[in-house]
């Protein structure tokens, strides 16, 4: 593989469409946090799928090496990616199918719509697609006078509901039964109007509006789980089959697929067909699953296309710490189990791709310096439930302290704070730097004192004094600035009067080590002491 | 053996308690402990916020400190008495030693990876060294432990999903006689600290803070136990903001897991002239 | 420049020189093989069929053609051009509606059918997974979805134990559905409801 070396390697460019935050994350996770009808709706939702998971893993006993061949397979893939798109592209053209290429959402939506406009329909039945869903197309067709009607159940709730989804598999989370109960009653001309809030009357609900529309629809939209490079196959993973009617019954076909979706071999299934079902609905496998390989004569759409997407992979390609992120096959387990999801939803994430995954796929096809994403890789405690979640085990957590390293190289002050560290070290110049913030001051200040054991030992002696401002009470209630989001829930012990370090160093005098076994030196305080046991204890 | 104790900048200025009772656990084993008096921080909190430049002065410090220990021959192990701090040592250190060099820094070293990486293998964490390497299965019978009363134990991420303590710490405390270890629901869930998480994300953290309160006070323990000093002060501060006592009217605590095993009926835990978990187990917590 | 070459462009950029990565398939260390026998096969995919809420029957080959009556009595159905004509008794004749490549059904002819009758191609036990190839026997992808109620022949010796030696049976260039269970979702509060837009009954015959 040859490179061309221009010194700087050109950084593709950014994707567009529906991948970026509209606000910073913490201002939309403050107003999420305040729904309760949210919060209630999320937690039992994610609860119940993460039992249901972990049962369905448990049952596997190489569940582990399945993770691994899933993960090397990506690997694999994206190494060769050049080659395996040109291979996808010849196969499924030979087998009677037609390739598109799209740079980015706006060439993909443009590309889809003549492909449409060819049938001369003016109207056309989607199957959930994330791919479709981050190019924005739905709104894009509407805009040019063509009806896209969502199948999955889920997707169908939400443009029912005139809402945004919310979840990668299950779009409309956020609502329980009798939210949904109350849209379908609103926006379902023939609903019956003793329509309960029970599950499969609500399915029964939409299998009925929906029929029509499967029977007669010219042309379907799907997106693609996978492609096979080997043969130029397609394959989709559903449920309810819905998929199976879009793929099945229209005489056109038209697949969006992200370039990262291609696969090397048919015979990797075998890996991800175990890997996504029990990932994804926790369990043991999907309902159905459509395997196509461009057009079989006679049977299902004889017009068959496919959109080869860009929109910012590539530009997450040339991340080397980050592309292990293009390896998601979008299961959704990171999300259900993430402590931050579960409390925001996925709307406070932005980006079609919300939870963990989204924190760093939205901000890697877009660059982290896109501004309305910067704050996406903060939306994370690093407790590192994603990571032992994720099927194709993405490094969630190290990606997002690495997307944290980029933003703050990209535009935070570094001319911070008192010996705020070699700045003179910073080689990235040319790019945005912003008047440092009280973060960039803290911890420039905090890297000087904690790169020395002297430096912290001097700072401790100021313990005393810092133990005198606390109340009365020992604590300390009330911080400014910084400090303010910490006090907003908790307190802070009032500190020690004397470091560990100065405890340390006095017993070292009073009790030289003894020789010979070398087992104790006098000893140490017995349990703790009464002054040590208040000390540092916040009550 | 003579074990280095690495006490964490946490600890050291906040908790000297926990640090005191590593080194009485340690040498009631009979083993030697030395503080190098270098040490100062491993750097979690630049790294995890993404100032990787800031921290590099700070990982270098923690390296060459330990290094000149381990190589001199004057202890064979370090331990921290926290699942994250060495969890950092193990799995960061050498993270922020490559992205020097991969970025030209100026203070970029190229022998600082492989240094940081001989230094995390030989670094662990308490009830690690404790059970892997000291032998110690039965607390109160090779430590003395002793404690009544009743605590709920809140497994820390780091030391869970990066170390894989496993139930290393639950087993230790479960060993200490007295001591009843309550089942804690959804134990496994984040407390919501994450460094500067807990205020660039203020309003999250604290909403996994409250779940985490609630369910440690749900089980009527009278306080929580860990092994991580920077989410115990979490915890604790949230316990302390929210007032929850115990039904015996003392206030919920935190306990480090050092403190709960150096405890002995000799000279048990002990709180403003009390024992340490009065008013457990009777009742529920509010 | 189009887009294919730019892409393409992009993407070797992005990957610059380093070296492609290992084939994975010297790290595949999951299982390829179940290791059960007949009677294992069958009672586990049985297992996993009910727990999907199918209706399964395990009968002597010479008994199918009982037991599809059984199914179908009564009801006008759709039946591939290649069904063994053995597992159709002649009863059925009547209400039997033939669909094949060259002759196909219209979706509103099908949507107007009770059901369909196919047999398939391969099976996974541990998986309760069905999977339909297009073969003559089993005909077009329209007529096994269209009709709510799908009666389907397993022939014992298409069952495998695990997914590996399932697609190692398959052949990818088909047209290939996979089938576990009847149609359902879990897009209401993530609880499983059987039966959405697919059939909403499924009966499976494994013939031994």
């Amino acid at each position: 593989m040859s490179s061309v070396s221009l010194g700087i390697p050109a950084v593709p460019p950014r994707g567009f469409g529906n991948i970026s935050a509209v606000e910073p994350f913490p201002q939309a996770a403050h107003r999420e946090l305040g729904n309760a009808q949210l919060r209630e709706n999320l937690g039992h939702a994610t609860h119940t799928i993460r039992d249901k998971r972990l049962r369905v893993v448990s049952e596997l006993p190489d569940w582990q090496a399945l993770r691994d061949a899933g993960s090397a397979i990506k690997t694999e893939a994206m190494s060769r990616l050049p080659e395996l798109l040109t291979q996808f592209e010849e196969q499924f053209t030979a087998r009677g199918g037609t390739v598109h290429w799209a740079r980015d959402a706006a060439e993909a939506n443009r590309i889809v719509e003549g492909l449409i406009r060819e049938t001369g329909s003016d109207e056309v039945v989607k199957v959930k697609s994330m791919a479709t869903q981050e190019i924005g197309l739905n709104e894009y067709l509407e805009e040019r006078g063509i009806a896209a009607f969502e199948t999955d159940l889920a997707e169908l709730i939400v443009q029912l509901g005139h809402d945004k989804p919310s979840h990668i598999l299950v779009p409309a989370i956020h609502k329980n039964r009798t939210e949904i109960r109350d849209i379908f009653l609103r926006e379902m001309p023939d609903v019956d109007p003793a329509l309960t809030d029970e599950p499969r009357r609500l399915a029964m609900a939409a299998r009925a509006h929906l029929r029509r529309k499967f029977l007669s629809a010219k042309v379907a939209i799907s997106g693609a789980n996978f492609g096979i490079a080997e043969m130029g196959t397609l394959g989709v993973v559903e449920s309810e089959g819905n998929g199976r009617m879009c793929l099945t019954l229209p005489e056109t076909l038209i697949t969006v697929m992200g370039i990262e979706k291609v696969l090397p071999r048919a015979q990797d299934l075998e890996v991800f067909m175990q890997l996504l079902p029990r990932s994804s609905t926790g369990e043991r496998m999907n309902p159905y699953t459509s395997l196509w390989t461009g057009v079989t004569p006679g049977d299902g759409p004889q017009n068959v296309h496919v959109v080869l997407l860009d929109n910012g992979r590539t530009r997450a390609l040339a991340d080397r710490h980050g592309r292990s992120a293009l390896h998601c096959i979008r299961c959704s387990a990171c999300m259900n189990v993430c402590p931050v999801y579960e409390r925001t939803g996925g709307h406070a994430y932005g980006s079609t791709y919300p939870g963990p995954i989204g924190a760093i796929l939205s901000p890697l096809l877009t660059g982290v310096e896109a501004e309305e994403n910067s704050s996406l890789p903060y939306a994370s405690s690093l407790c590192g439930a994603c990571f032992d979640a994720c099927p194709v085990k993405i490094n969630i957590p190290e990606i997002l302290v690495h997307l944290r390293g980029e933003d703050v190289e990209a535009k935070h002050g570094r001319d911070a704070g008192p010996g705020g560290a070699d700045r003179a070290g910073a080689k990235s110049s040319g790019r945005r730097r912003g008047l440092p913030t009280q973060m960039d001051v803290a911890l420039g200040a905090a890297s000087w004192a904690l790169s020395s054991g002297d430096r912290l030992g001097l700072l401790e002696k100021g313990l005393p004094v810092a133990r005198a401002l606390a109340g009365r009470d020992g604590k300390i209630s009330r911080l400014p600035g910084l400090g303010a989001g910490w006090t907003q829930s908790r307190d802070i012990p009032a500190p020690p009067s004397e470091s560990f370090r100065s405890w340390w160093k006095k017993r070292q005098k009073d009790a030289p080590p003894a020789d010979g076994d070398g087992s104790t030196r006098g000893p140490a305080t017995g349990g703790a002491t009464s002054d040590g046991a208040t000390e540092g204890e916040a009550q | 053996m003579k074990i280095a104790l690495f006490a964490t900048c946490i600890v050291d200025a906040m908790y000297p308690r926990v640090a005191q009772a590593t080194v009485q656990i340690l040498e009631r084993l009979g083993h030697e402990v030395v503080f190098p008096a270098g040490q100062a921080c491993c750097g979690q909190m630049h790294l995890n916020s993404g100032y990787f430049r800031e921290a590099l002065p700070v990982v270098e410090n923690h390296v060459k400190t330990f290094e000149a220990g381990f190589d001199g021959g004057e202890y064979d192990v370090a331990v921290a008495p926290s699942g994250s701090c060495v969890a950092s040592v193990k799995h960061q250190h050498a993270m922020v030693a490559r992205w020097a060099v991969e970025k030209g820094e100026r203070r970029a070293d190229a022998t600082l990876e492989a240094r940081a990486a001989a230094v995390g293998d030989r670094t662990f964490e308490l009830a690690q060294l404790l059970t892997d390497v000291l032998g110690v299965t039965d607390a109160a019978a090779q430590l003395g432990s002793y404690l009544p009363g009743t605590i709920a134990y809140h497994p820390s991420c780091h030391g869970m999903r990066l170390l894989r303590l496993g139930d290393r710490q639950l087993n230790l405390l479960r060993s200490v006689e007295g001591l009843d270890v309550v089942d804690l629901p959804e134990a496994d869930q984040c407390c919501g600290f994450g460094g500067t998480f807990a205020v660039k994300n203020a309003d999250v953290s604290s909403a996994m803070l409250a779940d985490k309160v609630a369910n440690i006070c749900g089980t009527g323990a009278a306080a929580c136990a860990g092994g991580d000093a920077s989410c115990l002060m979490h915890i604790g501060g949230g316990l302390s903001r929210e007032q929850r006592t115990t039904a015996g009217d003392a206030p919920v605590r935190t306990l480090h897991l050092a403190e709960v095993l150096a405890s002995t009926r000799e000279h048990p835990l002990t709180f403003d002239g009390g024992l340490a978990l009065a008013g457990s187990p009777a009742g529920g917590a509010r | 420049m189009s887009a294919r070459e730019e892409i393409l462009g992009r993407v070797r950029e992005a990957l610059g020189a380093e070296p492609a990565a290992v084939q994975p398939s010297a790290l595949a260390e999951y299982r390829t093989e179940s290791g059960l026998d007949e009677d294992a096969l069958v009672e586990l995919l049985v297992d996993r069929l009910e727990d999907y809420k199918a209706r399964v029957e395990v009968v002597p080959r010479g008994n199918v053609a009982a037991a599809v009556r059984a199914r179908l009595e009564g009801k006008e159905f759709a039946v591939p051009e290649g069904f063994p004509a053995e597992w159709l008794d002649p009863s059925l004749d009547e209400r039997a509606v033939r669909d094949s490549r060259e002759a196909p059904l219209a979706v509103v002819r099908l949507d107007g059918l009770d059901a369909v009758v196919t047999s398939s191609a391969v099976s996974i036990a541990e998986t309760g997974t069905i999977v339909l190839d297009g073969s003559p026997d089993q005909g077009r992808r329209a007529i096994s979805l269209v009709p709510d109620h799908h009666v389907c022949v397993v022939p014992v010796e298409t069952i495998v134990g695990i997914v590996p030696e399932g697609f190692a049976r398959l052949d990818t260039t088909r047209p290939l559905t996979l089938i576990s269970g009847p149609s359902a979702t879990s897009d209401i509060e993530l609880e499983r409801v059987e039966g959405v837009h697919g059939p909403r009954t499924l009966d499976v015959i494994i013939a031994r």
